[in-house]
This record gives C-alpha cells, sequence and structure tokens, in this order.
C-alpha cells in the first residue's frame, strides 16, 4: 500500500504530503505517525500540505485528530502551507482547526514549534543526546 | 399578403427622401430635449441606412422572422443604436420611439397613397405594424443589454477598486474595508487576503472595518470565516477600526468575537502587528 514518507529532522518529524489525500491514506499516516512520536520521542510534528489543493471534511477532520492524538503524546502538531482555496473550503465546511498551529512554510512552522518548545536552533538535537 | 409586400416596399423606396423627412421630423420631436446630443446629418445617415436595408432584406425575405439572415444588417444597424443610445443616456422610451415613429411615418404615407382602398390599406398597415413592432421590440432587448454590460462592468469595478491589500511592513498586511460588506464582497475580500497573505509571506493581517457603515451578525460571521480562514493558513488577523457604536452593536448583537484580535484604531493594530512580530518604533532625537 502507498504511504506517505516521514522525515525525522532533529527533535521534530516532518510530513510533506505530495499525493492527493484519501481516507486509507490519512489512516495509515496517522498510524504512523503516532507510532513514530512514541518511537522517537519527537516534539513537534510538521504537516507541510503546500502542494494539496483539495480538502474534503474527513481529511479536514483528521488533520485535527492527528494534532489532538499527538498532544496526548506529548508533541505539538503544525499545519503548514495550506492553500488559500483550502483555507475557504475548510471555513465553508465548519472545520476550524482549533488548536492546531498552523504556519505558512515549513520554516516559519519550525521557528514556531522551536519557540513553543524553546529550543534554540543550536540545540535543536538536544533531546536525541539526552535519550 | 405578396401584393402587400411588394406595395409597402415600392412605396418605401419610392417615397424615400419624404418618407425620411417625415420620419426624422417625428423623432425630433419626441427627443425634444437631446437635439445637442445626436447630430442632425447623423441621425439622417443612420437613418437612410436603415431604410435601405430594410427594403432590401424585406424584398428579399418573409416579413414574419426578423432572426432571419436576410434581416441581418437591418439587426445589426439597430442594435449600433441602441447600444449607442443606451451609452448615451437616452431612456427606454427615447430609444425604443425611434423604430416607432418609422411606424407613423410610414402609415402617414400609406394613408396618402391608400386611403381611397381601405382594403389595402388595412392589410398594408397590418404587415407593417407587425414587423416594425418585432424590430422595436429587438431594439429595447439590445438597449437592455448594453445597460445590463455597463452595470456588470461597474460592478466588477467596484469589487476591484474596494479591496486594496497593502503591505505596511514586512510580513505585516493591512486590508481596508470601505463600504457595506455582503457575501458577494467578503469572498473577493477573503481570497484577495488569502492571496496576498501567500504572496508576500506575511504572518500578520489587519482588518481595518472604519469605512464599513454597519454591521450587523451577517458581516460578523463573514468577518470570522476570513480571521479563520487566514489562521488556518497561518497568518494571524486583527481587526481595527472599530468605533464605539459598532462595538455596541457587536455586543448587542451577541456576537462573540473574543478569539479574535481586535482594537480600536489602526494605529494600535499597528502596534499589535509590531510587537508581534517583535519589532519596535522608536524616535531618533527630538521630533
Amino acid at each position: 500500500m502507498e504511504r506517505i514518507p516521514i522525515i525525522k529532522m532533529g527533535p521534530f518529524l516532518l510530513v510533506t504530503i505530495q499525493v492527493d489525500m484519501h481516507d486509507r491514506l490519512v489512516m495509515a499516516l496517522q498510524e504512523d505517525l503516532t507510532e513514530l512520536v512514541s518511537a522517537t520521542g519527537a516534539r513537534g510534528v510538521l504537516i507541510d500540505i503546500s502542494s494539496l489543493d483539495m480538502v474534503d471534511s474527513y481529511i479536514g477532520r483528521m488533520l485535527g485528530g492527528i494534532a489532538s492524538i499527538t498532544s496526548l503524546m506529548n508533541a505539538y502538531t503544525v499545519v503548514v502551507g495550506m492553500q488559500p482555496a483550502v483555507a475557504i473550503t475548510m471555513v465553508e465546511l465548519g472545520i476550524s482547526l482549533q488548536g492546531v498551529m498552523t504556519a505558512l512554510n515549513v520554516e516559519k512552522g519550525m521557528d514556531l514549534l522551536r519557540a513553543t518548545l524553546m529550543i534554540s536552533p543550536d540545540q535543536d538535537h538536544g533531546i536525541d543526546r539526552e535519550e | 399578403m405578396e401584393m402587400a409586400k411588394a406595395n409597402t416596399i415600392r412605396l418605401m423606396s419610392e417615397k424615400m427622401d419624404e418618407l425620411l423627412q417625415h420620419w426624422i421630423e417625428l423623432h425630433l420631436t419626441n427627443l425634444s430635449l437631446r437635439k445637442d446630443m445626436i447630430g442632425n446629418e447623423n441621425l439622417y445617415r443612420q437613418s437612410k441606412d436603415f431604410i435601405e436595408a430594410f427594403v432590401q432584406a424585406a424584398d428579399g425575405a418573409d416579413l414574419e422572422d426578423i432572426n432571419r439572415v436576410e434581416w441581418t444588417s437591418v439587426r445589426k444597424i439597430l442594435a449600433e443604436i441602441s447600444t449607442n443610445r443606451s451609452r448615451q443616456g437616452y431612456s427606454p422610451s427615447e430609444t425604443a420611439s425611434y423604430v416607432f415613429t418609422l411606424k407613423e411615418a410610414l402609415f402617414r404615407l400609406l394613408q396618402k397613397e391608400y386611403g381611397l382602398q381601405p382594403d389595402i390599406l388595412i392589410q398594408e398597415t397590418l404587415t407593417i405594424s407587425k414587423i416594425l413592432d418585432k424590430l422595436g421590440l429587438y431594439t429595447f432587448e439590445t438597449y437592455s443589454k448594453a445597460r445590463e454590460e455597463v452595470i456588470y462592468r461597474q460592478q466588477q469595478e467596484m469589487l476591484e477598486l474596494s479591496t486594496p491589500v497593502i503591505r505596511l511592513w514586512d510580513g505585516i498586511l493591512a486590508l481596508p474595508l470601505i463600504g457595506t460588506l455582503d457575501s458577494g464582497r467578503t469572498q473577493v475580500v477573503m481570497e484577495n487576503l488569502l492571496r496576498g497573505i501567500l504572496s508576500t509571506n506575511s504572518d500578520v493581517a489587519i482588518l481595518d472595518i472604519s469605512g464599513v457603515p454597519t454591521v450587523d451578525t451577517l458581516v460578523a460571521q463573514h468577518i470570522i470565516k476570513t480571521v479563520s480562514a487566514a489562521r488556518l493558513m497561518g497568518a494571524e488577523c486583527i481587526i481595527s477600526g472599530i468605533r464605539p457604536e459598532i462595538a455596541q452593536t457587536i455586543v448587542q448583537l451577541g456576537v462573540d468575537l473574543s478569539m479574535v484580535k481586535t482594537r480600536a484604531t489602526l494605529a494600535g493594530a499597528l502596534k499589535l502587528a509590531l510587537d508581534m512580530r517583535k519589532l519596535t518604533i522608536v524616535q531618533i532625537g527630538k521630533a
């Protein structure tokens, strides 16, 4: 089965979605991501959806779900790079992703995570060494 | 039928000058206030073209259906006249009267010619009246079509004009809203703002509503939607320009804007935006 790759970058996990999301793919992503968060002790998850130009209510809800699950496991989720059309659709569908952090691009998302976790850039690998 | 057609058309081409003169006289009395707006000579030329085209078309085709190919040139002249007049601000009846006065002029001509032969006169009148009524309606249709085009263009221009996205500072956008917000406009505002956020990579956007005359639940809902959409993209929105009376209405309506950052003035919003971006304005020396 097709899977979305998850890249580990220091204390963060980066997911770049570049294919059309269908329901099973999102389910698989949720499973892989939670397992990886638990295995690596990652403190932040970045989901880059900048090349996604369509969402439905299910996928919108799943994004919120992933954020809630990771926050239970002590990791913050940032959704980055949402396209204007997607944002309008989400609002019209009534999904406002309350409690999920958002950023314009991966770079800003990473800055946001660092600021939230109070990690300075040169400390990025600190968590790895602790373990 | 064939007889009648031949009669009228023959009469029209034979007495063209008389008809033309009479028609223009009648038409100008109707347009008494507008003589300045349309040159006499121009009108004369146009009308002559029209009658010539009419005679030619009526000669070759039946008089029942003006949508046929033979009538193309007649329709073209009429369309040109009514479109021009609609743009110049003529009233609908002034435009339609162009064709209807021709009817009057033609009837007089027919009466003079066939006054003693009521049978022919009635038939001629009927045929002519039918076709000219159709042409009159056609004129009216083109007139309103041209009007609609004007209205549509103005509407588009207003939409474009009313939603500029301004870059105030690195990463700070402002969107001054002026005039009533309806769903159509909000859609444009929202799209412009989101596109602006993306293209300038801004993380703070200020929506200034000083120019919005009233805020009701619908407008508030539109604003909340815009703010949520911007937030989904990763930008923060600040609403500024909330006048005292608007603040009162918002509370009285029970609209909850607590999750949106609000400021009374644009200056206040700019200050907040700079704070959010960890920037500050300092005075250098004495002013």
